[in-house]
C-alpha cells in the first residue's frame, strides 16, 4: 500500500482522530454478529436435534439452509427493507439466516457420528430419550457442534460488513463510505481501516472459539 | 471393600413372544417362552441370526415384542415405564457403550444417580465396584475410557451394569470381543462374582464352550429363536437332543464333560495306589485336570489332594471314566470321541 498520493503516516492521525468512533463500530460490530449467530444457534441445533435422525427431515433442513446461504447478501438485504426496514433489525435476521447452514449441518453431523452402541447403553440403563440426548449425544457431538458455530461466526462477521448497506451497524459503515468517495482524503482510511478491523474481529472471535473448545470439551473425546 | 450381600436375582417368565421386524420376512423370535429361576445363569447359544440378541434386548424392551408376555418377579414389564424398568436391569453388550466424555467413575455413577443416590453412597458404590472388577489402584475412577485397554473397559462395563445392584443381568457377548487370554479371565472372574451375587442372568454367545464354562443351563437355539434343547451342560453334553446339537458341542464331548466335574464327586484308589510321580491333582480341580496329570504320570493313576494338601486317594484312568459313565450314563462310544 505505497500508492501514489498516500501517505500511510496519515493513518496514525486519522486513527487517533476516529478512535472513539472506530471502537464503537467494531463493538457494535461484534454485539450483531453474537447476536445472530446466539439466534442461528438456537434454531440451528434445535433444528438438528428434531430431524438428526429422520433421512427426509434432515435433508429438507439441511436443503432450506444451503439455498439461503446461496442467495447474495445484497439482495437478500434490499428484500428485507420493505417488512423491516433499516438498521439493526434486517442485519440481525439475515446474518441469523446465513449462520443457519453451518450450525445445523455440524449439529446433524455431529449427532449422528455418536455410537449406536452408545446411544443404546444410555436408554437400556435407564436414561428416558430426553436425558440421552442432553446427557449423552449433545456433549459427545460437542466439538463438531461447536465447529459449527465457529464457522458461522466467521461467516457473519464477513457478511456483517455488507449490512451497512441497510444502515446496519459494524465496521461496515468505514468501508462503504470509503468506498463512496473514493479519491476524496479520506477515503482509504476509511476503506483500509474497515477492512483491517473486520479481519481483527474474526481473528478476535476465532481465538475465542478455540479457547471455548478447549474449555468445553470432555478431555475424553479430545485426540 | 468388597460387598458381601448383593440382590439376589428374580424369577423371568417369557410367554409366546414373538418379534417381526418385518411383516414379509419371517420373525426373527418366534413364539419363544421360557422360565428362568430367581438366580440362575441362562445361556442363550444359537448360530448367528437365529435371534438371540433380539430375544434377550425384549426382556429390557431395548426391542419390543410383537406379542406375547414377558414378566419379571410378577411384574409385566410391558406394563412398566421402560426407563424405571431398565435401571433394575444391568445391561453389557460386546461393543462396551461406554461414554467416551465421561470419565470411569461418572460412567459407573450413572445409574446411582439416575436412582438418586446421595453423591457418598455413590462413590462409596464406585470405589467398591472397581475393587471387584480388580481395576483399583492406577486411578482408574479419574480417567477416561480411551485411556483403558479393551479387557479393562469390559471390565468398567460389568462395573458399570452391576452398578446399582440390579437383580437381573442381560449380557450380549460381553467377552466377545477380548482375546482368548483375557476372555478366559473375564469369564473365571465374572463366575466368581456370580457365586457371590446370584443374580438372575441371561447371557447371549454363540462360543458352545463359553455356555459349558459359564451357565447353569444352556438354552440351544435355531433360526427364529426357537428352543432345540434346554437343560444343564452336563445334560446336553450327555444327551444332545439331535445333531443340531451334537454339532454345536462339536468334537470331544467327554472331554468337556470331565471339565464339569470335580475329582471330588469321582470314587478315588486308595492313596497307595499313587505312582511316585511328582505330578497329583487337588479335588477342587476337575476330571480333565486330573485326566491331565495322569497322562503326564505316563497313564498311572496319581496323589489327590485335599485343600490342606494331605493326600486323601488316588486317581487314574478307569476312575475319570466311571465317573464319567456315573455322571453321563448315556454318552455312547462314539459320541464321546
Ligand atoms: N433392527 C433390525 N431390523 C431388521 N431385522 C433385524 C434387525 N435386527 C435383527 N434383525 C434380523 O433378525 C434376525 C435375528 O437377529 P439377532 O440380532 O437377534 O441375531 P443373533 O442371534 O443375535 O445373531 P448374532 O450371533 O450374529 O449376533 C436376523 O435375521 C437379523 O437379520
Ligand atoms: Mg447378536
Amino acid at each position: 500500500m505505497s500508492g501514489k498520493g498516500y501517505d500511510l503516516g496519515l493513518i496514525w492521525a486519522f486513527l487517533a482522530n476516529k478512535s472513539e468512533e472506530i471502537l464503537e463500530l467494531t463493538g457494535q460490530h461484534i454485539v450483531v454478529v453474537i447476536i445472530s449467530v446466539l439466534i442461528a444457534a438456537v434454531m440451528g441445533v434445535g433444528a438438528g436435534i428434531l430431524v438428526w435422525n429422520k433421512p427426509t427431515g434432515r435433508g429438507f433442513v439441511i436443503a432450506v439452509a444451503g439455498v439461503i446461504l446461496t442467495i447474495p447478501s445484497m439482495a437478500m438485504l434490499a428484500l428485507m427493507i420493505p417488512s423491516l426496514g433499516l438498521g439493526w433489525v434486517p442485519t440481525v435476521v439475515a446474518l441469523s439466516l446465513y449462520s443457519l447452514l453451518p450450525i445445523v449441518r455440524n449439529t446433524i453431523v455431529g449427532l449422528r457420528e455418536v455410537s449406536p452402541a452408545v446411544l443404546e447403553s444410555a436408554a437400556a440403563m435407564g436414561m428416558t430419550p430426553l436425558k440421552v440426548m442432553f446427557a449423552v449425544q449433545i456433549p459427545i457431538a460437542w466439538p463438531v457442534i461447536l465447529t459449527g458455530l465457529r464457522v458461522a461466526t466467521q461467516l457473519a462477521v464477513g457478511i456483517a460488513a455488507i449490512a451497512a448497506y441497510v444502515a446496519g451497524p459494524g465496521m461496515g459503515t468505514y468501508i462503504f463510505k470509503g468506498l463512496s468517495m473514493l479519491g476524496a482524503k479520506n477515503a482509504l482510511n476509511f476503506a483500509l481501516t474497515g477492512t483491517i478491523c473486520v479481519i481483527l474481529i474474526a481473528l478476535v472471535l476465532d481465538a475465542f472459539f478455540i479457547l471455548i473448545t478447549r474449555i468445553t470439551t470432555s478431555r475424553g473425546l479430545r485426540d | 471393600m468388597i460387598k458381601t450381600t448383593s440382590t439376589s436375582g428374580v424369577g423371568i417368565t417369557l410367554e409366546n413372544v414373538s418379534k417381526s421386524y418385518n411383516s414379509s420376512a419371517p420373525a426373527a423370535v418366534d413364539n419363544f417362552s421360557m422360565n428362568i429361576n430367581p438366580g440362575e445363569f441362562i445361556m442363550l447359544v444359537g448360530p448367528s441370526g437365529c435371534g438371540k440378541t433380539t430375544t434377550m434386548k425384549m426382556i429390557n424392551r431395548i426391542i419390543e415384542p410383537t406379542s406375547g408376555k414377558i414378566i419379571i418377579d410378577g411384574q409385566d414389564v410391558l406394563s412398566l415405564n421402560p426407563s424405571f424398568l431398565r435401571r433394575n436391569i444391568g445391561y453389557v453388550i460386546q461393543q462396551i457403550g461406554l461414554f467416551p466424555h465421561m470419565t470411569i467413575a461418572e460412567n459407573i455413577s450413572v445409574v446411582p444417580n439416575l436412582l438418586g443416590w446421595s453423591k457418598d453412597k455413590t462413590a462409596d458404590r464406585v470405589e467398591e465396584l472397581l475393587a471387584l472388577v480388580e481395576l483399583d489402584g492406577g486411578s482408574f475412577a479419574r480417567r477416561y475410557p480411551k485411556e483403558l485397554s479393551g479387557g479393562q473397559q469390559q471390565r468398567v462395563g460389568v462395573a458399570r451394569a452391576l452398578a446399582a445392584d440390579p437383580p437381573v443381568m442381560l449380557m450380549d457377548e460381553p467377552f466377545g470381543a477380548t482375546d482368548p487370554i483375557t476372555r478366559e479371565k473375564l469369564q473365571l472372574e465374572f463366575l466368581r462374582l456370580q457365586e457371590s451375587m446370584h443374580k438372575t442372568i441371561v447371557f447371549v454367545t454363540h462360543d458352545f464352550d463359553e455356555a459349558l464354562k459359564l451357565g447353569d443351563r444352556i438354552a440351544v437355539l435355531s433360526a427364529g429363536s426357537q428352543i432345540v434343547q434346554f437343560d444343564t451342560p452336563a445334560n446336553i453334553l450327555s444327551n444332545p437332543a439331535n445333531e443340531y446339537v451334537s454339532s454345536f458341542i462339536g468334537q470331544g464331548a467327554a472331554l468337556k464333560s470331565l471339565a464339569l466335574i470335580d475329582v471330588a464327586q469321582a470314587k478315588l484308589l486308595p492313596a497307595s495306589a499313587a505312582t511316585s510321580s511328582p505330578h497329583s491333582v487337588a479335588t477342587f480341580d476337575n476330571l480333565r485336570t486330573a485326566l491331565d496329570r495322569v497322562v503326564l504320570a505316563g497313564g498311572h493313576p496319581v496323589a489327590v489332594l485335599d485343600e490342606a494338601e494331605r493326600v486323601v486317594g488316588a486317581i487314574g484312568i478307569e476312575e475319570i471314566s466311571d465317573a464319567l459313565g456315573a455322571d453321563v450314563r448315556n454318552l455312547s462310544p462314539e459320541k464321546a470321541v
